[in-house]
């Protein structure tokens, strides 16, 4: 989005300077009339009125120049003058000065700059997943007239949300739930033909009913996690770490082990009996009892 | 006039000269030869235990290595090569980056032909000084005494192959365009879930535990803030390294945060902050912690100690305990960690001990021990 604080600046200043010579009385008939309305990276023309030369004077956010112009002919503003949307400032003098502002509005939209929150987003939350959507023209103008921005999320193939939202002030956005199944969500914003997709994991929430299973073995006792999965069916991810804990009446062993193809598994080398726990992160799994070697 | 002038230099230079080679700064060691009485070049003679001792420990401490083999007893079990091993490690171990800076012998049983030494030795090493205490058994042969020292014996790794189910997390830098919202990846999200404050004789303790409640591994630091009565900061520190700075996913890490020379009683508040950063990480190698409990040492203090079993085929070089000890209620009263010194070779064990302070031995009801990991040429 561009700003245009400099001609505030100064306008102030040939404002001053235009009061001073209407106060001397020096003013003179040269009139200038600017469009009503200008996009940005278009051509366009000021008409002036009066005879003689005159010194023009155009004051914008992107630009700032002066040229001599020739009285009662048309100003031709180049396009590549005119690139930057804001207020513009056209100044005309001869002897005494004339002025007059216009607006030179956006372009038509050339890109959607689209964000998406967050990268990754555990299944089944519910005002998870947000997505702000800004138009701009080609020369970065943001767009501020209203547009009608599509937002359409997908998971696989099912869709889970499609909605068109108009902008305000430039700015379309979305809040949505996550999905109950893991994997990518495919968010997409669009605007006629324009589009910007973006990419969404959803992983498994916490792990649900962690169940283990143990037996005794030569070296001691093997303990595993029956395939680990969140409480809407998905397979917690490989890595997630299960803590394993046997208690027996000399002290107690833990391994954190990591779940590998669904499965965490611990070799501990408790010789009597012992009472086995598991946890991951904050959920507790059950408890086994294996009797002593 | 016109010679005066380089005359005076030339004095003045050879004056700074002398000054240099006979002034007191000249008296200090030269960088990594240490220095100390014990380190004195000549040595008594072993007709005490205490003597026949200091004398093995100032040739261990030189790495005399050949006249510290000859000060043991012939009965020792030892053979020369396993004696250097013992003292210097192998493995890329935390002991073949250490010296014996000191040792303090003081003697447990005396009679005439035997007697028993308690020695406490103190290592410089990497990750700070590091103690241990050692009994050592000596004897009279003649006149003069010698330590018996028993063959170390390394953990004897059978030649395997050990399948693992490899498992890691690498980091992709985005090739796509640089517009905005098209490189995100959001940091780990994790949480501290417990926080207690205490003062110790070194000062506060600010000390809990934090999880990673995401799917991705985390690289996680934890700093506080001690806050006074009007709001001002005193102090802020971090848990540098009393924290397993790795966490995979729903992993859980104690973290301790030390403010030495201050107390509670001055601070009004704490302020917690934990980040977080997403790191390539490996989920290998798995390392059990066995046989854990809370006995008294020979001194009385009150130690957890156990084994740590590297359950996977790769060999960790510096095994880094950090355990958190729980009241009756759950609540983490103390942080304890330690560094073993021993390189932990695959499928095999090494023992570990964590002291817990005498105060507040009576309230521990449960612990939880984790394993941080520091493997040569491994992130």
């Amino acid at each position: 989005m561009r700003r245009n604080f400099p001609i505030r600046e100064s306008r102030i200043a040939l404002s001053a300077c235009l009061l001073a010579a209407s106060l001397l009385g020096v003013c003179a008939a040269q009139e200038l009339t600017v469009p009503a309305s200008v996009t940005a990276g278009e051509e366009t023309v000021i008409s002036t009125t009066g005879s003689g030369t005159a010194t023009f004077y155009l004051l914008g956010p992107g630009v700032s120049r002066k040229n001599e112009v020739s009285l009662g002919q048309e100003i031709h503003l180049q396009a590549r003058d005119l690139q930057t949307a804001g207020d513009y400032l056209a100044i005309l003098c001869s002897g005494t000065c004339r002025s007059a502002s216009f607006y030179v509005n956006a372009a038509k939209p050339a890109s959607v700059t689209f964000l998406v929150h967050p990268s990754r987003v555990p299944v089944g939350q519910s005002d998870a997943v947000s997505g702000v959507a800004f138009p701009f023209d080609q020369f970065h103008n943001l767009v501020l007239t209203q547009k009608a921005i599509n937002f359409q999320l997908t998971a696989g193939s099912s869709s889970l949300l499609s909605q068109s939202v108009r902008t305000r002030d430039g700015v379309a956005w979305f809040r949505t739930a996550s999905g109950k199944a893991a994997g990518t969500l495919q968010v997409v914003a669009s605007l006629d033909d324009l589009s910007a997709k973006r990419a969404v994991q959803q992983v498994a929430s916490d792990p649900c009913n962690l169940h283990i299973q143990g037996q005794r073995t030569a070296n001691g006792i093997l303990v595993e996690t029956e395939p680990v999965h969140d409480c809407a069916g998905n397979p917690v991810p490989d890595g997630t770490i299960v803590t394993f804990t046997a208690t027996e009446a000399g002290g107690k062993d833990t391994v954190d082990a990591p779940i590998k193809k669904g499965i965490a598994k611990a070799q501990m080398d408790a010789a009597g009996a012992v009472v086995v726990s598991a946890a991951s992160g904050v959920v507790m799994g059950n408890e086994v009892r294996i009797g002593a070697h | 006039m016109k010679i005066a002038l380089p005359l005076i230099l030339v004095g003045v230079t050879i004056l700074l000269m002398v000054v240099a080679f006979v002034g007191p700064g000249h008296a200090r060691g030269t960088v990594g030869i240490a220095a100390g009485s014990a380190l004195s070049d000549l040595t008594s003679k072993s007709d005490t235990p205490q003597q026949a001792l200091t004398n093995l420990m100032v040739e261990v401490q030189r790495r005399h290595w050949d006249r510290a083999f000859a000060a043991l007893s012939k009965t020792s079990g030892s053979d020369e090569p396993s004696f250097i091993q013992d003292w210097i490690g192998s493995g890329g171990s935390l002991r073949s980056f250490s010296n014996l800076e000191g040792f303090d012998p003081r003697p447990l049983h005396i009679t005439n032909d035997e007697a028993q030494m308690r020695v406490r030795l103190h290592f410089s090493t990497p990750v700070g000084p590091i103690e241990d205490v050692r009994d050592i058994h000596l004897v009279r042969e003649g006149d003069i005494w010698k330590a018996v020292w028993p063959k170390f014996q390394s953990p004897a790794v059978p030649a395997e192959v050990i399948p693992v189910t490899y498992l890691r997390w690498d980091l992709v830098t985005g090739t796509a365009d640089d517009q905005w919202g098209s490189k995100n990846v959001d940091g780990p999200r994790v949480r501290i879930i417990s926080m207690n404050a205490v003062d110790s004789a070194e000062g506060a303790v600010v000390m809990g535990e934090v999880v990673n409640e995401d799917t991705i591994p985390a690289f996680v630091n934890v700093n506080s803030t001690l806050v006074d009565g009007a709001g001002n900061p005193i102090d802020d520190e971090s848990s540098f390294d009393k924290i397993d700075h790795i966490l995979l996913p729903k992993q859980v890490t104690p973290y301790r945060i030390d403010f030495p020379g201050f107390s509670l009683k001055d601070v009004k508040n704490v302020r917690m902050d934990v980040k977080a950063a997403l790191v390539p990480a490996s989920a290998d190698p798995v390392i059990g912690v066995m046989n854990q409990k809370i006995d008294a040492d020979a001194q009385g203090k009150s130690i957890l100690h156990g084994d740590l079993f590297n359950e996977s085929g790769q060999t960790v070089n510096i095994p880094h305990v950090i355990a958190s000890f729980y009241d009756g209620n759950g609540k983490v009263v103390w942080v304890s960690d330690g560094y073993v010194d021993r390189a932990l070779l695959p499928q095999s064990s090494e023992p570990f001990a964590v002291e817990i302070p005498r105060s507040l031995a009576g309230k521990v009801h449960n612990f939880h021990v984790v394993v941080n990991q520091y493997s040569l040429g491994r992130s």
